[in-house]
């Protein structure tokens, strides 16, 4: 067999060395040491020996999959440093709708059944139950009222500002589940209620944590027990102010920043703070579990349990804190005083009050 | 790809589409963190039996509904998805002729990948490390693998998608 043969032969082959046989490889290799190859024939052996690949149209899917995990480290960088890509996700999240709908739906409907099939009984009793803890709220808001009026009085009194009451809105979770190792939720309202990133939310017993990202009927909330959750607070004993720092697990809060000289016990009840500008002042975060004060170490380690039922609660209140239109509702009197002042002072105005209260 | 070749593409969507609501389906909170990975066993089933339909694009599109669905950071399940349906591509061919615990065995592979890439990127934002116990999902993943595979087969013929 002549070197011209082998190449005619090798010219012939369908698919241009698909079916190249380890015979007519090792023959073209060692016409190719011993240099024969007329010209150009180097090019055809190129071509035979690479590998064919599924993909004859297009890119090859290696090309593919490095643009690809480019662009998603691209996405990720982008998401991290946040803002940068909201308005995409919030678009997307329109995609995905319909699946946590069609999630939502068994509950939906198995909820309609049961209160469409309730008895007449059962509404009664449901009604009279309802009507005693209303009654009991009411009583109790009698007083805040008149604690409310006064507080504020003597708050005029302190040259500081202070807002009770802001405007909020009743929302549920949407029961899908999320990444079980970020803790997350996601609320059944979006920006189409004017909900925005930082939003706090709360539930009955106190403050759950804050909106992250907004899609047009959905959003997602980060807990304050999530490892990337820090939120101020201070001791509603004292006023002590420091930070409690997710912990990962669902019932733990961390304080590390407590010096050990601090007076902070067991039982006591932690409140937002106000600092941060995110959350608004006064809202229960956690009763404090145990405090352990180690000589060798700066600061005590300090532990605390969430007040709010942060796995348990279904129906969640969104806050909007700077709502200037509760201050119509709190009262004409201090409305023309109060609003420049709290423009400039913003929410580090009560804690210096606090402070000089509790000597 | 040529479209009037290919037919059934409904059948591969609905699958995926069942791949991502069992992804959210809430259960129980001792079984959150044991939850297979429906969208990664089923891409892996298609780019094993059609590669030249399902790829590593479908594969990066599906990891990144599962980022918006489960709230994780835009592009991490993308990322990692992208590179399972690559390596299932480049092994198809030796994968396909496997038996089928043979097959489950390259699938714990994959599937440990996914959730290894997945745990970097945390990592990476400063999330704290995970034990051993964060691979259970692919183990689980594994021991249900013949059934997504008959399952899936019988479907792939039941409803000629090709």
């Amino acid at each position: 067999m002549s070197a011209v043969e082998t190449c005619s032969r090798w010219n012939k082959t369908p698919g241009g060395g698909g079916s190249l046989t380890p015979e007519y490889a090792r023959i073209v290799l060692s016409f190719s040491r011993q240099a024969v190859f007329p010209a150009g024939l180097h090019q055809h052996l190129h071509r035979g020996a690479f590998i064919k690949l599924i993909f004859t149209q297009g890119p090859s899917i290696t090309t593919r999959v490095v643009l690809l995990v480019a662009l998603s480290i691209a996405l990720m960088m982008m998401d991290h440093r946040q803002n940068h890509v909201d308005s995409l996700r919030a678009g997307l999240s329109v995609l995905v709708y319909p699946l946590q709908l069609a999630i939502e739906m068994p509950r939906t409907v198995s909820e309609w059944f049961r209160e469409s099939l309730a008895t007449r009984r059962q509404l009664q009793e449901e009604n009279v139950s309802l009507r005693t803890q209303l009654l009991m709220l009411k009583a109790r808001g009698q007083k805040m009222q008149a604690l409310e009026t006064e507080n504020i009085r003597l708050r005029e009194l302190l040259d500081s500002s202070f807002k009770i009451g802001e405007r909020v809105l009743v929302a549920e979770l949407m029961s899908v589940d999320l990444d079980p190792y970020n803790h997350q939720v996601l609320i059944n309202k979006g920006e189409l209620d004017k909900i925005y990133p930082g939003q706090p939310i709360l539930d009955a017993d106190g403050v759950m944590g804050q909106v992250v990202h907004v899609g047009p009927y959905t959003s997602t909330a980060v807990l304050i027990t999530d490892t990337s959750h820090a939120l101020p607070v201070q001791v509603n004993r004292n006023g002590i102010r420091t930070i409690a720092l997710g912990s990962g697990t669902i019932n733990r809060l961390e304080l590390p920043y407590i010096p050990n000289n601090a007076d902070i016990q067991p039982g006591d009840l932690l409140v937002t703070s106000g600092l941060g500008g995110r959350f608004p002042p006064g809202y229960p975060v956690a009763i404090v579990q145990f405090v352990q004060h180690d000589p060798g170490r700066s600061f005590a380690a300090v532990v605390a349990t969430p007040s709010a039922k942060l796995n348990r609660s279904r129906e969640i209140l969104l806050v909007w804190p700077d709502d200037t239109s509760t201050l119509e509702t709190n009262g004409t009197v201090q409305a023309e005083t109060q609003l420049p002042v709290e423009d400039i002072q913003g929410d580090a105005g009560p804690v210096p009050a606090v402070t000089e209260e509790n000597p | 790809m040529i479209l009037g070749r290919h037919h059934g593409g409904g059948v591969i969507a609905l699958t995926f589409v069942i791949a991502l609501l069992l992804t959210i389906v809430p259960l129980p909170d001792w079984a959150r963190t044991l939850r297979p990975d429906w969208v990664g066993l089923v891409l892996i089933y298609w780019c094993l039996a059609l590669p030249d339909r399902v790829g590593v694009g479908i594969g990066w599109f599906m990891g990144l509904l599962v980022d918006l669905l489960t709230g994780s950071l835009l592009g991490q399940h993308a990322m990692a998805l992208a590179i399972v349906a690559y390596l299932t591509l480049k092994l198809h061919l030796r994968v396909r002729l496997f038996p089928v615990w043979q097959q489950a065995l390259t699938v714990l592979v994959l599937l440990i990948l996914h959730q290894m890439l997945s745990l970097w990127v945390s990592r990476f934002m400063g999330r704290p490390g995970a034990t051993l116990f964060y691979y259970v999902p692919s183990l689980l993943g594994m021991f249900i693998w013949p059934l997504i595979y008959t399952t899936l087969r019988s479907l792939r013929r039941g409803f000629r998608v090709s």
